[in-house]
């Protein structure tokens, strides 16, 4: 079969391997209809995200149709079609019965390794680094998935790929985003990044009813499509984000911040971005943390803030004393997305939603290497690309 | 669109990350070590400026090393080959000892300087082209099939889990749990 084989920094090819096969009584093969460039892929792309091996099939959004199940999966029969979520779940440990999926204590079978990073492991991922378990990702023809009797979403008919495609990753990961702010219909939300994830946080913001949505990039294209999901938009090259959200809450600034940026912090205007980009360069430090840093300043006193944006490693200069001064809640985390799939996909069923707003780019697998870069610069209006496989 | 040169920009960009670390590297060197360099090359009393010159290459690496473009960093090292070269060649006179180290340092200069001037050259050519961007319109794009209006609220149904609920003590005391 054919897949997208990371190489290393910069060098994703399109390879020919072996089809996977069957290797727990609880595995199914899918094959994929549909995959997507996460904006996650692009800190493996750039060499950020430790873990990676030569060959590694990457991706970790995709959505396929059933064409085996091992003999004690129950819950999926040949030609069901389903979404896959990325992170890989049991279904039974104690975190996954406390709907911490992204958490889970079994999937990663490379525990030591994530123990000795992290403290202690997280969930085995698809197609992300040996850190989450080295598992060949979704951006290929067929993939092997593990506990595939508790992670996959089976689609009814009648919905397209492309409205639940998202249903594996970036939607979730939105809406988990803006859940875990607990948003009020009184609250501010800003969100920092206007990405895939961003545009979900928007619209998720949206539709849980805060009084006002504030998106913060500097693309254009980004910010447009921002702001037809009914986001008011700061472009932070040409005005002063903290003065600008200052203003549009009487001076308090927002109650409620998202980071959907991550550890590649584009903000090359300011110093403390130029000196994260030495350091990181230099290996002083892992991630860039500009974003993080901006909304500690600027949001409102019991705030709270929420991290879906990836970081991986050690970040300095986090002014730590003005979280804990204005009794600032931070939650991150990776996404449970089990949790949320049956509400969003009755959602997206129900025509309150439609994902497919978000795709501006769709290609052959073939074309997966190119789109990488042209993601990675934002060029030729890239929002969100999907593979056919 | 890249325009590809002899090099593509993926392994001009792999070069330029190695000569970054080189120039690091060679100016830790040259900064902390200065009299071993003069020493070795029989050019004792040049330290200041060694260790000078050990500054310019830290500075140029890690130049290359955090930009998005090392291009103009890398022609700033072919400059820094000349300068270099430039010294060197005060030193390759009959009256010093070790005036073949000199020779081989000199050689060993102009060899990277070539190195460095065609990564510089290919990152030029593959450069990014400077044509505007293509714009293209998203101001329609809502994602909400009823449109954005009707759907503000409409996943007010949804319970917020009580994991992920404010904590009391920070929630506004006359304000009910939504």
């Amino acid at each position: 079969m054919r897949a997208l084989r990371y190489h290393g920094k910069h060098d994703i090819r399109c390879d020919t391997v072996p089809d996977p096969e069957i290797e727990h009584p609880r595995d199914a093969i899918i094959r994929v209809t549909s995959c997507a460039i996460c904006g996650s892929d692009l800190h493996l792309y750039d060499g950020f995200m430790p873990g990676m091996k030569n060959g590694d099939i990457v991706g970790h959004e995709f959505m396929g149709e059933v064409v085996e199940v091992g003999s004690e999966n129950k819950k999926l029969k040949v030609g069901d079609r389903v979404v896959v979520p990325f992170t890989i779940v049991c279904g039974e440990c104690d975190q996954c019965r406390r709907g911490n999926f992204s958490v889970c204590e079994r999937t990663n079978r490379n525990r030591e390794m994530a123990e000795t990073a992290f403290g202690h492991s997280t969930a085995g991922l698809f197609g992300y680094t040996h850190l989450t378990g080295g598992y060949a990702g979704g951006q290929a023809e067929y993939v092997r998935v593990p506990y595939a009797d508790v992670g996959p979403v089976k689609i009814p008919d009648g919905l397209t790929d492309e409205q639940v495609l998202f249903l594996g990753d970036i939607f979730p990961t939105g809406w988990q985003a803006i859940v875990q702010l607990d948003p009020q219909p009184t609250d501010t939300v800003a969100i920092w990044g206007a990405g895939p994830v961003g545009q979900f946080c928007v619209r998720s913001a949206v539709l849980l009813g805060v009084k006002q949505v504030i998106s913060i990039d500097n693309v254009p294209e980004r910010l447009a499509m921002a702001q037809a999901g009914g986001a008011i938009t700061i472009n932070f090259d040409e005005e002063s984000v903290v003065e600008r959200l200052n203003e549009l809450t009487g001076g308090k600034g927002p109650e409620k911040c998202v980071d959907a940026v991550g550890l590649e912090a584009h903000a090359s205007g300011t110093i403390d971005s130029m000196v994260d980009r030495v350091k990181q360069a230099t290996m002083l430090e892992t991630d860039r943390p500009h974003v993080l840093r901006e909304i500690f300043y600027v949001c409102r006193p019991a705030g709270t803030v929420s991290v879906p944006g990836v970081y991986g490693g050690v970040v300095d200069k986090i002014p730590f004393g003005m979280v804990m001064n204005k009794g600032l809640t931070i939650r991150t985390g990776q996404t449970h997305v089990n949790r949320w799939t049956d509400d969003l996909l009755r959602r997206i069923q129900e025509g309150q939603i439609d994902p497919s707003f978000v795709i501006t780019h769709t290609v052959g697998l073939e074309k997966g290497p190119e789109m990488y870069k042209t993601f990675r610069d934002k060029q030729d209006g890239c929002i969100k690309v999907v593979l056919k496989p | 669109m890249h325009h590809e040169g002899r090099l593509s920009r993926d392994r001009a960009l792999g070069l330029a990350e190695a000569l970054g670390w080189f120039s690091i590297g060679l100016g830790a060197l040259e900064l902390f070590a200065p009299r071993t360099v003069t020493r070795a090359l029989g050019m004792e009393g040049k330290e200041e400026t060694v260790a000078l010159y050990g500054v310019r290459e830290i500075v140029t690496g890690i130049g290359i090393l955090a930009s998005e473009n090392p291009g103009p960093w890398l022609w700033g090292r072919v400059g820094g080959d000349a300068l270099d070269l430039f010294s060197l060649a005060g030193g390759a006179h009959a009256d010093n000892p070790q005036r073949s180290h000199v020779g081989v340092a000199m050689a060993t200069v102009a060899g990277i300087a070539v190195v460095d001037w065609v990564c510089a050259e290919a990152l030029q050519e593959t450069r990014p082209a400077t044509t505007p961007p293509r714009r293209v319109d998203y101001a329609r794009r809502s994602g909400f099939p009823q449109g954005a209006h009707a759907a503000r609220g409409a996943a007010s149904d949804f319970e917020i889990p009580n994991d992920m609920r404010t904590p009391d003590l920070l929630r506004p005391l006359n304000q009910t749990r939504h």
